[in-house]
């Protein structure tokens, strides 16, 4: 859109990976002069909003600058030689596909920390908790703009570290064993995807993505491709994470504090589709291809079991917690990312894209909520809040109550909302699948996935007339707060983003479908 | 013709290790002659010979040089043109690790020589053992190797046993002296049953000889193959000869146990690839798939014990990093056992990776003596809420072991894992990196809860660690070397791709 040098764009980039380290390395040492603040922990606080708040600047300049016209080609490349006996090198670069994610990283983490500077969560110092903070958003924001393999690996490992901090640390009830739970999965997950890499690295002489989606796969034999997809797939399939590997999930969602909610439904998850995007569809395509209908049955077998699970957790009677039953919808939501992603089209991997964003954004949403309504009754647990008739939001916290039920609608998949046309077009992805795949089989997907959209909104539905609705207070019992000016600044970008990706859809759509395309065909340029 | 029946000697070449047993000499008889006050100049005499030893390699870093060749005499009866000692890479390396490793032993000894220890003995012991890892890289022959081994190996014996008037250490003693001597006789045996077979103790004539070993000969040369391994096997404290690591760990001096885990580490495997690479590589078909058997074992049954250690049971702390040192010799033996199926190149993955493991190794020990100076009993608990009383400790502690787990914050532990993984995948040991997969995965239960327990809130007041200055040092330089590593891992991690023989 504008005009930008490439040196910027560059600098930019690498701004984004390495400036949350620096300022974690920043937040652990003593305040400068003139920057102290009221308090050590006001001034480490703030150091965490400034920061972010920088990094989402320059993700946001980065998506000015960036060629919107060709969205295809790779932009702001730096190529440097890092380690030479693993032939690892520093190759950082963005296209249509990675960009929508890192702009969303950068602004749910600045949320976050703007959120916390008013509402620290109680546990450790603030210290560590911004350091730990900044080292996830650089973990992240890396696993979205590396081009090499290891690289990408060694990305994806970053985030685990802080996370596990955060969820033990910072966590409520039941936290140690989440927390483990949680990192013990992920390891034993991206190990395997670890050997999938090397052995495709070592097959095929380089860990360069470029190279390797360029190749299409042409280097490798049928074989390799199948093992190593499988191998790769299933540390991505942990992580997203895909039915029956998604146990560690709702456990981890539902100890974590907010702000680590909304960070791992919002970008961490998605770095698992990433992966299945950017890696294994260009990279090895006829593993894929052999083994994209699988990832499709377990896909919706995943819509069905979290609707299901989320139905059972909202029925009166069987204490089911709001955070645990909003992780469960994120494994359904997650299987319509997958389910695209195992169509091949560009239709359906468009539609798993968008998806990915519009997930992150609503899920996002509806863990600021939760925790807020967690915040202020000290409890998640729907029959506790709900009582006999109903939490009554609409009558005690208008605001708050009729922003739930905003967030739940969007994720229900309201036409016009972001939530719809991720779905919408995945399920038309399954209608016509990739030449190959069966098309039967991926109808009868597309016919279960599409009973999945009626069980979300079925749920969703008794959670709005649970927690929003519901008959007069009892006398006597203590008001809650609405919605606070801080809660209303970290909470309007997420909700303004997802009424404009559900009326103006071709913002994200004319950016990935041309990079989406590239990469069916034979990887960027 | 007398001239050529003496083989010329380059001083320079062997300068290293004799240096370092030179200055053990000098140690041994200045005690006699040193005050009982002035005690502390034995220490650092003996931190200054190992650093000029460490010196003395850098003329030698073309890696060309060898000595104590056969003479020209000797090749004219039919022998090949065979060195006994070399020092190329693979030597330069190695040697610098143990120097380094002796030299951090020492910096980490010092204060517990004015306190505890006899320091005239003391010195000697370590300065000879030092000496004997330092020669055994660079042995090209199998006298030379098992006298280097046994160097290094008799003065740990006597080191394992130096605290005074502590029955524990005296029996950690004997159970290493017992197992041990065991491990070397067979080693002689099978030694002695190569030579038989091959009429010759070069590596490098043995393996072109073990070709074409006569009939009748073939199952001695076998046995020998076989017999000789063992020996190596212990000194790495492989399955089934790891019973004697956590008894002897714990009994002996702190600095000792972190000397054995990363010196005592590398002359096992040192030894076991010159025999293997080197000497055996006909053998590869038998070697091969023991030695990834053994990998296997070595590494899940060192973590499920480091697994089942209990972190409030004395001396925890030493307990677990002797099992976790169990199964990282399990990690290091996985390209050896690559070596077998695709070539020598592998062999520089275990090398990058004993590099890595020596530094945090170190690190992680002398954080360890540093906390055992106000926690004598060195449980696992009383690390709890290091972070508050030490912050700089507790952060250099978190990331070594973050290392060991091979986890970022622990880039370079990461990358020399990814090392040996790309080592086991090239070769196309596919069931030995899902198995070590998952013993990283376990691995990581215990670092990370160590890790975890240094950041808790401490119970009662937090005691600050009085570090005195030779530790401090310790920890700093395994720290920095850590954190360079991890920016710029090729440091290590070329040694993986150049072919270092």
């Amino acid at each position: 859109m504008i005009d930008i040098s490439e040196s910027v764009m560059q600098f930019l980039l690498v701004l984004i990976v390495a400036g949350p380290l620096l300022g974690a390395v920043a937040a652990l040492l003593p305040a400068p002069p003139g920057l102290k603040g009221k308090s050590p922990d006001q001034a480490v606080l703030r150091h965490g909003v400034t920061v972010t708040g920088v990094i989402l600047l320059a993700a946001l300049v980065l998506a000015l600058g960036f060629d919107h016209d060709q969205p295809s080609k790779m932009q702001a490349t730096t190529d440097i030689s890092w380690i030479r006996a693993l032939d690892v090198r520093i190759h950082l670069g963005v296209d249509g596909i990675s960009l929508p994610l890192l702009v969303l990283t950068a602004l749910l983490t600045f949320l976050c920390a703007l959120y916390s500077y008013f509402k620290l969560p109680a546990g450790g110092s603030p210290k560590a908790f911004v350091a730990l903070l900044l080292v996830l958003e650089s973990g992240t924001l890396a696993t979205f703009a590396v081009l090499d393999l290891v690289l990408f690996f060694l990305a994806f490992e970053t985030v685990l570290i802080p996370m596990y901090f955060l969820i033990a640390r910072w966590g409520g009830e039941g936290r140690q064993a989440a927390a483990w739970k949680f990192i013990l999965y992920t390891l034993l997950g991206s190990v395997v995807m670890l050997l999938g890499l090397l052995l495709i690295g070592v097959k095929a002489g380089t860990f360069d993505m470029v190279a390797l989606a360029t190749d299409n796969g042409r280097g490798l034999t049928t074989a390799v491709q199948v093992i190593a997809v499988l191998a790769i797939g299933l540390g991505l399939a942990v992580k997203t994470p895909m039915w029956p590997l998604h146990s560690w999930l709702p456990d981890a969602h539902t100890a974590a504090p907010t702000v680590g909610s909304v960070l791992l439904a919002g970008v961490l998850l998605k770095m698992g589709t990433y992966g299945f995007v950017r890696i294994v569809l260009p990279i090895a395509p006829e593993g894929m291809q052999t083994l994209a209908p699988y990832l499709a049955a377990f896909a919706v077998a995943g819509i069905i079991y979290g609707s299901l699970a989320c139905l059972a957790l909202a029925r009166p009677g069987n204490k089911g917690d709001l955070k645990r039953l909003i992780a469960y919808s994120s494994v359904g939501h997650m299987g319509f990312v997958l389910l695209g992603i195992a169509t091949m089209t560009p239709t359906g991997v468009n539609g798993a894209l968008f998806a990915n964003i519009a997930h992150g954004l609503v899920t996002g949403l509806l863990f600021f909520l939760v925790g807020a309504v967690k915040d202020r009754y000290g409890t998640a647990d729907l029959d506790t809040l709900a009582g006999a008739t109903g939490a009554a939001l609409y009558g005690r916290a208008p605001r708050l109550g009729a922003l739930l039920a905003f967030a739940a609608v969007a994720s229900l998949g309201l036409p016009g909302l972001a939530g719809f046309w991720g779905e919408m077009l995945a399920l038309f992805g399954a209608f016509d699948p990739a030449e190959g795949l069966s098309r039967p089989a991926f109808l009868t997907f597309m016919a279960i996935g599409a009973f999945g959209t009626l069980l979300t909104a079925a749920y969703l539905l008794v959670v709005v007339r649970r927690v929003c609705m519901g008959g007069p207070r009892p006398a006597g019992e203590t008001a809650i707060a609405d919605v606070q000016g801080y809660e209303f600044a970290a909470w309007t970008p997420l909700v303004a983003l997802t009424v404009l990706a559900g009326l103006w859809p071709a913002v994200l759509l004319g950016l990935t479908d041309p990079a989406v395309q590239q990469l069916l065909a034979g990887g960027p340029r | 013709m007398t001239s050529s029946l003496v083989q010329s000697v380059d001083w320079l070449t062997i300068a290293p290790p004799t240096l370092t047993a030179v200055v053990a000499l000098a140690v041994l008889v200045a005690d006699l002659f040193v005050p009982q006050e002035r005690k502390q100049i034995l220490g650092w005499t003996a931190v200054g010979g190992l650093a000029a030893a460490l010196a003395l390699l850098l003329p030698l870093r073309a890696g060309d040089r060898s000595t104590f060749c056969l003479t020209a005499k000797a090749q004219a009866e039919g022998h090949a043109d065979a060195c006994s000692y070399t020092a190329d890479h693979f030597t330069l390396v190695i040697q610098a690790l143990v120097l380094a490793g002796a030299l951090l032993t020492a910096l980490l000894s010092l204060s517990e020589t004015r306190e505890r220890l006899p320091a005239g003995e003391y010195w000697f012991l370590l300065l000879s053992s030092a000496a004997g890892a330092a020669l055994l890289p660079a042995s090209r022959d199998l006298a030379t190797l098992v006298v280097a081994l046994e160097v290094a190996s008799l003065p740990a014996f006597a080191l394992v046993g130096l605290k005074r008037g502590d029955r524990m250490s005296g029996e950690a003693a004997l159970k290493f002296f017992l197992s041990s001597v065991t491990a070397t006789a067979v080693t002689l045996l099978g030694v002695s049953f190569v030579y038989a077979a091959t009429g010759t103790l070069h590596l490098t004539e043995i393996a072109q000889r073990l070709d074409d070993v006569p009939g009748q000969l073939q199952t001695l040369a076998e046995a020998g193959v076989a017999l000789t391994l063992v020996g190596f096997a212990f000194k790495t404290a492989a399955v089934p000869f790891h019973f004697w690591v956590p008894d002897t760990y714990v009994g002996a001096p702190l600095p000792v146990a972190a000397y054995l885990s990363v010196v005592g580490k590398a002359v096992g495997f040192t030894g076991l690839i010159l025999v293997t690479v080197v000497a055996f590589p006909s053998y590869a078909d038998v070697w091969g798939p023991a030695l990834a058997v053994l990998a296997a074992l070595t590494m899940t049954a060192g973590n499920v014990a480091a697994l089942r250690q209990v972190s409030t049971r004395a001396w925890s702390a030493v307990r677990l990093l002797a099992w976790s040192s169990v199964a990282q010799a399990g990690y290091l033996l996985v390209p050896i056992a690559a070596a077998a199926y695709s070539g020598d190149d592998q062999i520089g993955a275990t090398v990058a990776y004993a590099v890595m493991y020596a530094v945090v190794n170190l690190g992680a020990f002398a954080v360890v003596a540093l906390v055992a100076r106000t926690h004598p009993e060195n449980r696992i608990a009383d690390y709890r809420g290091l972070y508050a009383a030490s912050p700089a400790a507790a952060l250099a502690l978190g990331f070594f072991l973050l290392n060991l787990a091979g986890l970022p914050p622990g880039i370079i532990g990461l990358f020399a894992k990814v090392t040996v993984f790309s080592a086991a995948v090239d070769a196309g040991l596919g069931w030995l990196a899902v198995i070590m997969g998952v013993n990283v995965v376990i691995a990581l239960y215990y670092y990370l809860r160590w890790t975890a327990l240094l950041f808790r809130a401490p119970e009662g007041a937090p005691v600050p660690h009085k570090a005195p200055a030779p530790v401090t040092l310790a920890i700093v330089l395994t720290a920095v070397a850590g954190v360079v590593l991890s920016g710029y891992p090729q440091f290590a991690l070329r040694f993986a791709t150049d072919s270092l023989f």
